[in-house]
């Protein structure tokens, strides 16, 4: 069911802040936008872990700690929030395509060790991070029409831009 | 007899007295401890309360569902808060101290305090 999920709102989340977004005719409702914000979550929380277990750099470690743990309590707000308003996840092409591209990130991270790894590691979380702030400032705020939604949202947006400028300060840091 | 028995207390009187006589002028009575109240929400540290003063315990509040701290840069002070909890310290300097969330560098204040 998890699985589902994820595959779906990453899906949506690709067309939202992608070159497919021309092509995505259909605005996400609001089901769809908790969606995602539970799948770009659980997305950053399996990341995380993977630093966990591979990273011996303290300030990368602790990063990580705090992608799964930030990650984590925001995505029990979407999932409360997915049940309250009685989501039915729905698998598609694109969310098969951005599991399929996490999977080789993670395939290509899990070969780097050591001072390249968490290099590697950082590099992606700016890039993540700035991927999933530009989705919701640009169209998952702004399509919200639950107040609720709206709100977790909004902070989730100010947690992840908090991510990004951590993140970019340590990859100065590591350079 | 009895004037032996009033003597030592008569002695005592003027010891007394003369204690008072030399203590310094009496000063204006120091303000008693007070407690100010921090909250933080949504990824901010609230406003921080004027008129803080050394001695004086701060009250920080997390109404978010994340982990914060309550850090000073000096290492006077520092608070876990767990999701929707809150914790106190007690200021024990003057001056201005910075204080930041470990967890979320990005958020962060200072607090004035008076001696």
């Amino acid at each position: 069911m998890f699985n589902k999920l994820v595959l779906c709102g990453a899906s949506a989340l690709l067309m939202l802040s992608g070159p497919a977004v021309a092509q995505n005719a259909a605005a996400p409702n609001d089901a769809q936008i908790a969606h995602i914000a539970y799948t770009a979550g659980q997305l950053d929380v399996e990341a995380g872990k993977q630093a966990l277990a591979k990273s011996h750099n303290k300030a990368v470690r602790s990063f990580a700690e705090t992608m799964v743990r930030d990650h984590g309590a925001v995505n029990e707000q979407a999932l409360a929030l997915v049940k309250k308003l009685h989501v039915i996840p729905q698998d598609n092409t694109t969310s098969e395509a951005l599991t399929k591209q996490a999977g080789e990130k993670a395939r290509e991270l899990g070969k780097l060790s050591g001072d390249a790894f968490d290099r590697a590691y950082i590099q992606n979380e700016v890039a993540f991070h700035r991927t999933v702030n530009g989705a919701l400032s640009g169209t998952l705020i702004p399509g919200a029409h639950n107040a609720e939604l709206k709100s977790l949202l909004e902070t989730g947006l100010t947690l992840f831009q908090e991510h990004q400028k951590h993140a970019e300060q340590l990859e100065k840091n590591l350079r | 007899m009895t004037v032996r028995r009033f003597l030592p207390v008569r002695s005592l009187s003027l010891a007394v007295a003369a204690a008072v006589l030399a203590l310094p002028p009496a000063s204006p009575a120091a303000a008693a401890p007070r407690v100010h109240t921090i909250v933080i929400d949504k990824m901010k540290f609230g406003p921080v309360p004027a008129g803080i003063r050394s001695g004086d315990t701060v009250i920080w509040v997390n109404r978010d569902f994340l982990k914060h701290t309550a850090t000073a840069r000096d290492k006077s002070f520092n608070l876990v808060l767990p999701p929707r909890t809150s914790g106190k310290t007690v200021i024990r300097h003057s001056g201005t101290i910075a204080f930041y969330c470990i967890y979320h560098p990005g958020m962060t204040g200072s607090l004035s305090v008076a001696k």
